[in-house]
């Protein structure tokens, strides 16, 4: 059981500062280090520090998006900023101490300002307060900010690089700001970050967009009709949902750049829904529930050809289907055993199995399976005792283990970096989009609004803005 | 109708009109010369003036024929309306399911055989079957779900005689509930097949 989480400076102010001395001390005798830290059940520690002529909502931005990658124990300064003039104090002041509030007359780091940053930071003093890493931003110029993490145990610089952001008003400013956030992750652990996505769900019959860290929520899709089940292209840049028709679904792609949608080509006049992209975005799986039940089709959505059906249920439904991430598989539901339950089948359509192990007439019927980018784990809820829970399939063993239990959870959804989930919950009173850390079990609500349904969570988002080292 | 009476009429008031006007036109000319014809005269008078009243006569039977016949069909149409309104009532009559089921309850097969018979006594009938859920099902399940109970009510009218392409299905899942209540008695009502005449459904029969 080894946990990484690296210890990111956060300058929350606040006097929960880390539990205690005990720590720190243990931290002293662990010798040599090779950048992550593994200790049992605790996070590396990190601190984001502030800095002048940097704007705050850029340290809190990235400070909140390296806290919610769950990767890190944001660590909270005593005193607040005051840490900044400890800091500041020793020898050659390095830069973002130094820059002073005149904006960038301080001149930033210059060529030797990884040696500057490297001296200039009192390493001692941040790995007393249980920081393994420690993020700078320095404003260079009022478009770039460069970006240095330390690695405070090792008592150097980790990496740093230039980044180019929009002015805060600028409608890319948080996406590029996201970005920066996943570049820090990415410098200290060497891991992909989600911190540049977004989640679709409906409300109220729409779709709408939301930031991961919940904010910027955007309608981007509306029409007369309830619109459900939207599902992301793979490029980022669309998604299909569906919309109802006097009884009727029928599908569309939507490009989030124009605005503009497009109705799928498929022939016939039946009820289509649960869109899912392939993972080279030619194809588009979905169900058609017409006279002879609910099957699963494919139709190539390139060039709005080729309707092909994959399943044949006669007596049975078969709906929800999702693509491996690596295109070669399906998981879906089907009720062909009775209640529905999460079965699986080759691209093509032949090679149906069962997918979800469960015992007949005792586990609860199962729904919406959503297949993590990491093609490892197959994500569902199912019926307990009256309400939902979400479950997780680990695809190699068919191991099923339960990760919700307070309210009703269900459709999932996974993150790009296959580690984070967002749901619906009605844990607290109304129907909310929630997020969890699968690995550590932490929670926190995506938004406060109440009513949402069906959320689809983004690939890593492709840049808009320029972002260069 | 009514302006082309007002037309005939304005048109029978212009004749007398003239025929008023001619007159002193006329009649001084005979007077002065040919006073020992007027026995002839009066006679023709006489002749012109039965005449046009058996001509006044007649239209008006054949006006009166005319509104009377107008009046049967309104009245008979209006029966008819009020018979298809109470085919139109019948015919929507919902029919409900269990909870994650499909299947036709025994007594809601009665209903489902009164729109058998309506569809039998109207051919001309087509409709939509449209199936829904109550609320505590999966979103997207309950559209596959609904889909089934529509095609339950679909396979049990075919099963008696009606011809499948009269009955289109549809499925609205649980996102039309008709009773918003969060509760079995709001549920129970909200799982339903509801009936919807697509075309041919101006003048129904009874069956």
């Amino acid at each position: 059981m080894r946990r990484d989480a690296p210890l990111l400076v956060a300058l929350a102010l606040g006097a929960a500062a880390r539990p205690g001395a005990a720590q720190d001390t243990s931290r002293i005798d662990r010798g040599v280090r090779i950048g992550i830290i593994y200790r049992p059940g605790v996070r590396p520690g990190l601190v984001v520090l502030p800095a002048a002529a940097v704007p705050d909502s850029l340290r809190a931005i990235i400070a909140r998006d390296l806290d919610y990658s769950d990767r890190f124990e944001l660590i909270t300064l005593p005193g607040g900023d005051s840490i900044r003039f400890a800091t500041a104090a020793p020898p050659a002041a390095p830069a973002p101490p130094a820059a002073g509030r005149t904006g960038t007359s301080g001149a930033g780091p210059k060529p030797a300002s990884t040696a500057a940053a490297a001296t200039g930071l009192n390493y001692p003093l941040y790995q007393a307060l249980g920081a393994d890493f420690a993020v700078i931003l320095t404003t260079a110029k009022p478009d770039s900010t460069i970006v240095t993490v330390h690695d405070v145990a090792a008592g150097g610089v980790r990496r740093e690089f230039r980044a180019h952001l929009p002015p805060p008003a600028a409608p890319g400013f948080r996406m590029a700001v996201h970005r920066v956030a996943d570049r820090i992750l990415d410098a200290a652990l060497g891991a992909a970050g989600t911190a540049a996505s977004r989640v679709l769900v409906v409300l109220d019959g729409k779709v709408y967009s939301i930031d991961q860290d919940g904010a910027d929520v955007k309608l981007v899709s509306a029409s007369e009709h309830v619109a459900l089940s939207p599902a992301w292209a793979p490029d980022g840049r669309r998604f299909a949902y569906m919309e109802f028709w006097q009884g009727r679904g029928r599908l569309f792609v939507h490009d989030l750049a124009t605005g503009k949608r497009a109705a799928v080509a498929v022939v016939g006049q039946a009820l289509d829904f649960t869109p899912a992209f392939s993972p080279d975005g030619k194809t588009l799986a979905f169900s058609r529930g017409n006279e002879e039940g609910t099957d699963i089709y494919t139709v190539n959505v390139k060039d709005d050809c080729c309707l092909q059906r994959l399943t044949v249920g006669r007596f049975a439904d078969n709906l929800s289907p999702v693509y491996s991430p690596d295109g070669q598989r399906l998981a879906f539901v089907s009720t062909r055993a009775g209640a529905p339950q999460i079965y699986t089948m080759a691209a093509d359509g032949t090679d149906q199995q069962l997918f979800a192990p469960f015992d007949y007439g005792v586990t609860g019927a199962s729904y919406a399976p959503d297949w993590s980018p990491d093609g490892q784990s197959v994500a569902f809820h199912r019926d307990v005792g009256g309400t939902y829970q979400v479950f997780v399939l680990d695809v190699r063993t068919r191991a099923v283990r339960q990760l919700t239990s307070v309210g009703r959870n269900e459709d999932p959804t996974w993150a790009p970096d296959s580690r984070h989930m967002a749901f619906v919950s009605d844990r607290s009173g109304i129907r909310q989009l929630w997020i969890v850390d699968v690995e550590t079990g932490r929670i926190r609500a995506l938004e406060t609004q109440g009513g949402a349904r069906l959320p689809a969570w983004s690939p890593r988002l492709p840049e808009t803005t320029t972002s260069t080292p | 109708m009514k302006r082309f009476q007002l037309l005939v009429l304005g048109g029978l008031v212009a004749a007398a009109a003239a025929a008023c006007s001619s007159k002193p036109q006329t009649t001084p000319a005979p007077v002065a010369e040919a006073p020992p014809d007027t026995s002839g005269e009066v006679a023709r008078r006489a002749a012109e003036e039965a005449e046009r009243t058996r001509q006044d006569a007649a239209r008006r039977a054949a006006e009166e024929a005319e509104r009377a016949a107008r009046q049967r069909i309104a009245d008979s149409l209006a029966a008819m309306g009020r018979g298809s309104e109470a085919v139109r009532t019948l015919f929507a009559t919902m029919i409900h399911f269990d909870f994650d089921k499909a299947n036709i309850h025994t007594d809601d097969a009665a209903i489902l055989d009164q729109k058998v018979n309506v569809m039998q006594a109207n051919p001309q009938v087509t409709i939509r079957v449209t199936g829904n859920c109550d609320e505590r099902g999966s979103d997207e399940y309950n559209l596959a779900l609904g889909n089934r109970r529509a095609v339950s009510a679909k396979q049990y009218m075919t099963s008696h005689g009606i011809d499948a392409g009269r009955i289109a299905t549809a499925s609205n899942g649980k996102e039309r509930p008709i009773d918003s209540g969060h509760n079995e008695a709001g549920w129970a009502k909200n799982r339903n097949d509801q009936f919807d005449i697509v075309a041919g459904g101006d003048a129904l029969k009874q069956p």
